[in-house]
């Protein structure tokens, strides 16, 4: 009796499940894993849209292999993230451990480092750091004051890629509010008992906060990198969409546009498409493998 | 004790001060005739000339107007879409026992971390080939059908927290899965339902990639892509109009960062989205 009562709901409950999921699963089929497969497919095609794809075997992975700006886009994109990332995350994590518990205006304070973060993807905002870091822009004029003749920052090969590295650590607010999550999660005790034991501030960080926090700080690694890896609006606008001067600020995904939708060599941007993927599941995997010599797992 | 406390704030407000800075002198800068923008590292302002607004208004071939209204139009039918498909999603994923939950769920994580870039091309092909190219539906459609991983996630986390002593009152008053769902977890769930609705909103607004690719007729642009227009068309001769159309673009983010400030903060604290 018992039993057919509980294969009763359970098959209810499949019935509910399939209608509830519906659009989630429609969605599944036809906007990701449809698309991925043919991707996949398209990898190994010449197609421009206007013929059918025609197969062309390795001969994609053999450009990958060959092709001078795409490698030179890997290094500006391995440069952006290698450096963007860990510096992005040490300023919100400083930030987040000077935003201490319970502190008068904190919220004020956490409002104003978090609201980068929500305007940083805009176009907005690439036009202005578009105008700041121009040969005539803000840093210069303010430069100016102290006798400084500025270069032109987004103009000069050396320097572009730098501004938008430092575009992308003006937005640490969304790690930091999830440092301060972290930071909240600590027993005050530990500090007590660390300070009773004479303990100063920089090694109660060192050996409380960074490996009590270390959870946090690999979550926070994961996300950013798997996010910055496909940073393309602030290299799109500052650079006019060339990813200029001399490629220095040529995105991977601004390369993937201009021979995709620029260029309409469809094959090679799916080929890329998937060597993006590739190369974002190593850097996951790494993190992962590399979290058991560091991150900290209370037991 | 005092003085460090104080040493911190300084250090703190001049952090602030450097970190919006640049917002504020884009703000000041908008009333600014042109030539004055150039060398006036300062906040002062001798007059307040709108001059940028009305020229950046009607700089391109449709007034600034129209290109509010597509965003809107496109960010009302994203958070709509999500809201639904998502909370659906995960009150199946929370509370129905159902074959295939773990390898489905798993999945659904998985997607989260997947880039866009693997997909757009073939996405494209199939949006092209239903004629929706210039139109608003690839912006859309995908929201409808739960794309937006991170919300399915943050829904599901959300509804875990809300006690099964409730469910299992209204089964036993003979309630079922959709009356449940609609009577009883979706009104308990309005604070993740905010969040997502506010983080839609400001993606939505902010999309430029998908907009690029899809929105090419002037009539149908969206803010990010009319800006980008903007640009292209004045190079860096008129910053004053860029500037006041920027911060024309910028102010329903900034809005909706205020209301709605408290849960946006939650959802990151929370599940670690942007």
């Amino acid at each position: 009796m018992a039993r057919t009562t509980t294969s009763r709901v359970r098959k209810r409950d499949d019935r509910a499940a399939y209608v509830f999921l519906l659009p989630w699963f429609v969605g599944l089929v036809v906007i990701t894993i449809g698309p991925m497969a043919m991707s996949l497919y398209l990898s190994f095609t010449d197609y421009s849209m206007l013929a059918p794809p025609n197969w062309v075997g390795l001969d994609n992975v053999e450009r990958l292999l060959t092709d001078e700006r795409l490698h030179n886009s890997l290094r500006v994109t391995f440069t952006y993230v290698l450096v963007g990332v860990p510096l992005q995350l040490a300023v919100a994590l400083a930030v987040a451990v000077v935003l201490n518990r319970g502190m008068r205006g904190l919220a004020f304070y956490r409002s104003v480092f978090y609201l980068p973060s929500l305007l940083g993807g805009s176009v907005a905002i690439a036009v202005l750091w578009k105008q700041i870091f121009g040969s005539t822009g803000l840093v210069n004029d303010v430069l100016a004051l102290v006798g400084i003749a500025g270069p032109g920052w987004i103009s000069d090969p050396r320097t572009a890629l730098s501004s938008i590295i430092l575009l992308h650590v003006w937005t640490f607010g969304a790690p930091m509010i999830i440092f301060l999550a972290g930071l909240r999660q600590i027993p005050e005790m530990y500090y007590e008992a660390a300070t009773v034991d004479g303990a100063g501030p920089l090694q109660r960080f060192r050996r409380i906060t960074l490996p009590m926090l270390s959870p946090i700080i690999f979550f926070n690694l994961i996300l950013q990198i798997i996010g910055s890896f496909q940073a393309f609006t602030q290299a799109f606008i500052v650079s006019g969409g060339s990813g200029g001067p001399s490629d220095s600020t040529m995105f991977f995904t601004l390369l993937l546009y201009q021979r995709g939708f620029g260029e309409l060599d469809m094959g090679y941007a799916s080929a890329m498409a998937w060597l993006l993927l590739l190369i974002i599941t190593i850097f996951t995997a790494v993190n992962f493998i590399a979290s058991r010599y560091w991150v900290f797992h209370e037991s | 004790m005092r003085a460090s406390s104080l040493v911190r704030h300084a250090v703190l407000i001049v952090a602030c001060l450097i970190m919006i800075y640049p917002l504020l002198w884009m703000v000041v800068s908008s009333f600014r005739p042109d030539d004055l923008i150039f060398r006036q590292p300062g906040l002062w302002l001798t007059s307040l000339d709108t001059v940028n607004y009305r020229e950046g208004w009607s700089a391109l071939t449709r007034p600034f107007s129209v290109y509010l209204a597509n965003s809107a139009v496109v960010a009302l039918g994203a958070i709509i879409g999500n809201l639904v498909s998502c909370s659906m999603a995960a009150y199946a994923f929370a509370r129905l026992e159902f074959r295939g939950r773990k390898a489905l769920f798993g999945i659904m994580l998985l997607t989260i971390m997947l880039p866009f870039h693997v997909v757009v091309v073939p996405q494209y092909i199939l949006f092209s080939q239903f004629g929706w190219v210039n139109t608003f539906w690839p912006l859309i459609v995908p929201k409808l059908l739960a794309t937006d991983s991170f919300f399915v996630f943050l829904m599901v986390q959300f509804i875990r927290g809300i006690p099964r002593e409730l469910d299992e009152a209204a089964r036993i008053d003979g309630a079922g899965h959709p009356r449940i769902f609609l009577a009883i977890i979706l009104p308990l769930m309005t604070p993740a339902l905010a969040t997502t609705a506010i983080f839609t909103f400001i993606w939505s607004w902010n999309d430029f990639f998908t907009a690029l690719i899809y929105l090419t007729a002037p009539d149908m642009f969206t803010v990010p892509v009319a800006l980008r227009a903007f640009v292209d068309s004045t190079g860096s001769t008129s910053w004053g109009s860029l500037f006041a159309m920027s911060i024309v673009t910028l102010a329903p983010v900034f809005l909706a960062f205020l209301l709605g400030q408290r849960f946006l903060v939650k959802g990151i604290a929370t599940t670690g989205i942007k």
